[in-house]
């Protein structure tokens, strides 16, 4: 598996550290209270296809959020987490 | 007919022409009491004991495959009790004392071999805490022997002692431990479901979970709307996937888990090794090949494969522990896909939908768990009361943060086990 980074294209997965389905990037406030806390530390997707997830680029330092088939293991388009984060 | 070696002889004698296929095939009725979605190991245990135990019959077994297809047949066979939490404790002390008795039970030969199982440890640190392990077990009522150097040398004189990296101190030996074959498994208990009246329905894909005002009242699947009074899931892997058809998020991700086998050699290992500091076991099969694994990838997948990152990882393990593996030749590798929960411990339980239960989070260790699994989830479907050796296995556990089961102290969080 080939990994895309924004900042340095295409690099072998060894590069990389996965780091969570894209949940992570909606990180509620606060007192969002127990549901909305449960939904990001817990609850998942799970997506058998499709997936939007983030993956650490360990030599450049760097958030991807990286479109990646869960089923055919295909690598998709990768943009800077901190471009989507909220 | 109940198979013996008496029966084996007389079929010989007749030219073996009085086998019959060991379940029917049959079409799947209107409606059930129970209903289970997912025919490996886990819900072929649970309609098992839901026949035996509590008298209910009246069951199916919805498998979009074939039985046994799943994880059951992708694992690496071990069978271990040596746990530390409570919660964990009880539940797989359970289910190893299933063990030693399903040959008998089942009457099907699931060639349990309790060879002992060997977890070796590199410091005085490891030692104390695999010492308090087997404190943990001894008290849980199972066995655990703490072996020095010289005493791991004496059953394991192959390994690499005085590796620099990873100089072998000692190990915990669970004389209990061992391995099981994992397809007869599924087949024992497909056999003895299906004797006491369950029907096991293969090539049929539930898309679709029918609730009404919060109660369940059945499925759809490929072959059709069949009504239910209860309904119990249990996919492993795509156990997000099932729930979801009930408005459901599960707190799961599904991750791949690589295994190896070499080809067949004559005995060398004689028991099941665990070498945590390199994510390394090995046993060695009935049939001759080195049977062994890893960790996770760390990445979701469900493409039952794998990817050369972690194959090279488990490799060099091999090599570092027991450098004579470097004879053998991999015949092959497969992937399996595990339903790994936050804080690595399963869950049996309810849902919020009346008659609907939720049975994962078996995360790598869903094997040794096929007895106790089906017997926990059966008595929870029937009585609808939690048994007490899995009363610890709640869902909601992750939302209160009450009562996680955290066995490998790393945190109740994804990609942590």
């Amino acid at each position: 598996m080939r990994i895309n980074c924004p900042h340095c294209g295409t690099r072998d997965r060894r590069e990389f550290t996965w780091s969570g389905a894209d949940v992570a990037l909606n990180r509620p406030a606060p007192d969002a209270g127990e549901a909305a806390w449960d939904d990001y530390v817990h609850l998942r997707e799970n997506p058998a296809g499709a997936s939007r997830e983030l993956w650490y680029h360990d030599p450049c330092g760097t958030f991807a959020l990286v479109e990646r088939d869960t089923v055919t293991h295909l690598v998709g388009d990768a943009v800077l987490a901190e471009k989507v984060a909220r | 007919m109940g198979y013996s070696g008496l029966r084996v002889i007389w079929e010989g004698l007749r030219g073996q022409t009085g086998w019959k296929p060991m379940w029917r095939d049959p079409t799947p009725k209107a409606e059930y009491d129970v209903i289970i979605i997912g025919g490996g190991g886990h819900g072929l245990s649970t309609a098992y004991y839901l026949a035996k135990m509590h008298g209910i019959t009246n069951v199916a077994v919805l498998e979009k495959g074939y039985l046994g297809g799943g994880n059951v047949g992708r694992n690496t066979t071990i069978v271990r009790a040596n746990y530390f939490l409570p919660g964990n404790s009880e539940f797989y002390s359970h289910s190893l004392k299933l063990w030693e008795g399903l040959e008998a039970d089942l009457n099907y030969n699931v060639m349990h071999s309790q060879r002992g199982l060997i977890n070796l440890f590199h410091s005085d640190g490891q030692r104390d805490a695999f010492v308090r392990r087997g404190n943990a077990m001894i008290n849980q009522g199972d066995d655990a022997v703490l072996l020095d150097r010289e005493g791991v040398r004496k059953y394991l004189p192959y390994l690499d002692f005085d590796n620099v990296r990873f100089p072998i101190y000692g190990g915990l030996l669970h004389p209990r431990g061992g391995t099981a074959r994992h397809d007869a498994v599924a087949w024992g208990y497909a056999r003895g479901a299906d004797s006491r009246g369950v029907d096991l329905i293969q090539n049929c894909e539930v898309t679709g979970i029918d609730i009404e005002n919060g109660v369940v009242k059945g499925v759809q699947t490929t072959r059709g709307a069949i009504r239910a009074k209860k309904v119990a899931m249990v996919t492993a892997g795509r156990s997000g996937q099932v729930a979801a058809l009930a408005g459901m998020r599960l707190p799961v991700e599904s991750h791949v888990l690589q295994a190896f086998v070499t080809e067949g050699l004559k005995p060398v290992i004689d028991h099941v090794v665990s070498f945590g500091m390199g994510h390394f076991y090995i046993s060695q099969s009935d049939k001759g090949g080195l049977v062994f694994g890893g960790d996770i990838d760390f990445y979701p997948s469900y493409a039952a494969r794998g990817n050369l990152p972690m194959k090279e990882h488990v490799m060099d393990a091999a090599m570092t522990l027991m450098p004579m593996i470097g004879k053998a030749k991999v015949l092959r590798s497969w992937g399996g896909i595990m339903d790994m929960s936050p804080d690595g411990s399963p869950i049996i339980d309810r849902t919020h939908v009346d008659g609907l239960f939720v049975n994962y989070g078996w995360n790598y260790g869903g094997f040794k768990a096929v007895p106790a699994s089906g017997y926990a989830y059966a008595h929870l479907i029937a009585t609808g009361a939690p048994h007490e050796t899995a009363a610890g296995f709640r869902l909601d556990r992750f939302r209160t943060g009450q009562g996680i089961i955290d066995e490998e102290g790393t945190g109740s969080q994804h990609n942590l086990h």
